[in-house]
């Protein structure tokens, strides 16, 4: 007990005097999440807009003063002529133009048909969808204006409610991926390079041949990582509800336990991968492709993983960080409890058991 | 205390011999040392011994326990300092140690009169970091290291390759100290000048023993009477010798070149030297010398390159 007390502190001196370790240990997650939660959103703000405003009556001014006063947009100019947008639009500098044609209130209210003219700039498709919708339902709220009190005579009201993230907020998708991709890196590639380390120094050879049982070499670099890991997960907790004002709907508790099975079963991966590297540029290779890449592709977190062909929705059943997004988007936005997610939980503990079982096979007591 | 028998390792699926049927005993309270250049097969050895590589067949014993078998008993009883400079560059000298001495299950205290001597040198520079100190300092510390658990038998890969003159015989000191401890001292070296300082040595070379005996016994082996000569242009005098037809053996050594005569009479030196002078050579020196480690390994490594086809 004592010698793995020793061991443990000196883990502790190894991360604590490489200021690059350190960086990255604590650095990344906070990093990431800023990026990821502010900079990256696929919500948009304060888009700017065009209007040309050939009609200048009552209708198409209550109209602008709607769109103006949406924080979605920002009204840049209005044009007198439909020439100049398309010049408009090459500079680059806006992203949706609005037409309103002549006697635009005279055609609503004498025929009861109005057209309106959204042109975007589709580039960039989701930034256009988006917008032209923002847009629709602007218009859509003005006409259910002019319509109150007058009965239509057939009505079908589709009313739709977003459970969960009433206001679509992006960062309720990107925090729970976030938290997975950062934890898995950060587990596995830390465990996986602090044992190649010992190998290419040569330390290895030595803790051989000494009566620490290499197991317990395993065990020691085992619980400096899981302090750190706790450790990020309570600040990126803390980032997103104080920050990104994302409060954890579910129990917090439950979220640090299902955070540790995660933790353990990221760091038997780390683990594995040092048996069979060789230098801590070989693990920190494999590492990366063994996280990076299946969290951003296959966890559900980018893409959905529904849509994909059949193939890649079975190689996703492997990939931990699936699990874990699932689990985290559960508890903290659902606010779901332990019934909902035992399925999940219980995955990622027989990875970690079956993980730990092979890298016991594979784990070698000699050099070669 | 240490028993090889008829040891054989093969690397890459038996593609590279590293050793071949390797035999020797050393006695317990020895210092014994494994002498040969590099890729003759000591770290291969050392690490059979230390049971960090098992042999393709033979058997091999350390302090009576079999290196296969009994290799956890191994572990706990011997000391270990591998060639390549194994500690924690990112820790300070007595953060090392006390590691060390806590992994092994025993603390600087209780030992320390074990290590004294050598760790009183760098006790000044304990709170500095491993990776700051001197070539010399981090071979003391990992002696040190390798000491703090009061083994049975120490085994140092190439102690002193890369540390200064100086350095190296202070070391050679401090095994000679642990030896008097009663500790048994298996060491191996690329430097012959440091075979004499050993009990008993053993030559070896691409993996085969040469020949195990004390220095003495190996010097007195060498059976033939040793030239050095030396003349104003040193690199014509080495060609001319080996176009010389008496001459059996010469290689440069030091300022002088050394040389032995294919038979030895009374007049075959004076011969030579006026052959010497008439292909131009002047201030000759020709005188007979003892024959050192060095010449005996050179002498024994023609012999077996000669019998091998392969070539060195």
């Amino acid at each position: 007990m004592k010698q793995l007390l020793s061991f443990v502190i000196k883990e502790f001196h190894h991360v604590f005097r490489d200021r690059k370790t350190l960086l990255m240990l604590f650095g990344l997650p906070i990093a990431q999440i800023i990026l990821f939660g502010f900079a990256l959103t696929n919500e948009i703000k304060n888009a700017k807009i065009i209007v040309v405003d050939y009609a200048k009556d009552a209708a198409s001014r209550q109209i602008i003063d709607k769109i103006e006063a949406s924080k979605y947009f920002d009204v840049e100019n209005s044009l007198s002529s439909h020439e100049e947008i398309e010049a408009a639009f090459k500079e680059g500098k806006i992203k949706m133009a609005i037409v309103f044609p002549l006697n635009f209130y005279e055609d609503l209210s004498r025929t009861n048909k109005a057209q309106l003219q959204v042109i975007a700039d589709a580039s960039d498709i989701n930034t256009a969808t988006t917008l032209t919708n923002y847009i629709s339902s602007i218009v859509m709220d003005y006409q259910n204006s002019l319509t109150r009190g007058i009965k239509p005579p057939f009505q079908i009201q589709t009313e739709v409610r977003m459970l969960y993230n009433p206001q679509l907020k992006g960062e309720h998708t990107f925090i729970p991926g976030m938290m997975a991709m950062i934890m898995l890196l950060i587990c596995v590639m830390m465990t996986a390079i602090s044992i190649v380390r010992e190998k290419e120094l040569g330390t290895m050879e030595i803790l051989l041949v000494s009566p620490f049982k290499p197991i317990m070499v395993i065990a020691s670099k085992f619980v400096p990582y899981l302090l750190i890991s706790l450790v990020n997960i309570t600040s990126i907790l803390l980032l997103s509800t104080y920050f990104l004002k994302l409060p954890v709907q579910g129990s917090i508790f439950l979220l640090y336990a299902v955070s540790l099975v995660f933790i353990i079963t990221s760091l038997f991966l780390g683990l594995l991968i040092s048996i069979k590297s060789e230098s801590q540029q070989t693990a920190m290779f494999i590492s990366l492709m063994a996280t990076m890449l299946p969290t951003l592709l296959l966890s559900g977190f980018m893409f959905p993983i529904e849509n994909m062909p059949l193939p890649l929705r079975v190689i996703s059943n492997i990939v931990p960080s699936k699990w874990f997004y699932i689990i985290v988007k559960s508890i903290m936005i659902k606010g779901s409890g332990f019934q909902t997610i035992w399925k999940e939980t219980l995955i990622l503990f027989g990875m970690a058991v079956a993980l730990l079982l092979i890298s016991l096979r594979n784990f070698k007591i000699r050099l070669a | 205390m240490i028993q090889i028998n008829h040891i054989t390792k093969t690397y890459n699926k038996g593609i590279v011999r590293a050793l071949s049927d390797i035999s020797l005993n050393v006695e317990r309270g020895e210092l014994f040392g494994l002498i040969g250049p590099d890729g003759a097969g000591k770290t291969s050895l050392f690490r059979i011994l230390t049971t960090l590589l098992l042999p393709d067949s033979g058997t091999a014993t350390v302090a009576g326990f079999d290196c296969v078998k009994d290799y956890k008993k191994i572990r706990e009883s011997v000391g270990y300092m591998p060639g390549k400079f194994s500690l924690y560059q990112d820790l300070t000298v007595e953060e090392n140690l006390s590691f060390f001495a806590t992994i092994f299950g025993t603390t600087i205290k209780e030992n320390y009169e074990l290590i004294k001597d050598i760790y009183i040198q760098i006790e000044p520079f304990k709170n500095r970091r491993t990776g700051q100190l001197s070539g010399g300092m981090k071979q003391k510390l990992a002696l040190c290291c390798a000491l703090i658990h009061k083994p049975e038998v120490l085994f140092l890969d190439e102690p002193t390759t890369g540390v200064d003159a100086v350095s190296r015989k202070e070391f050679w000191e401090m095994l000679k100290r642990l030896k008097d401890q009663g500790i048994t001292i298996m060491v191996s070296t690329p430097y012959m000048d440091e075979a004499s300082l050993c009990d008993r040595i053993a030559l070896i070379q691409s993996g085969t023993i040469l020949s195990i005996d004390t220095p003495e016994g190996i010097t007195k082996a060498y059976g033939e009477i040793l030239f050095g000569i030396k003349s104003s242009k040193m690199y014509q005098l080495l060609q001319d010798l080996r176009n010389s037809p008496g001459i059996a053996s010469s290689y440069a050594f030091g300022e002088y070149l050394h040389i032995t005569f294919k038979s030895n009479t009374n007049k075959i030196s004076e011969e030579l030297m006026t052959h010497l002078q008439s292909l131009g050579h002047t201030n000759l020196d020709l005188k007979e010398i003892e024959p050192t480690i060095e010449d005996c390994f050179i002498k024994l490594m023609t012999n077996t390159s000669s019998l091998q086809t392969k070539p060195i």
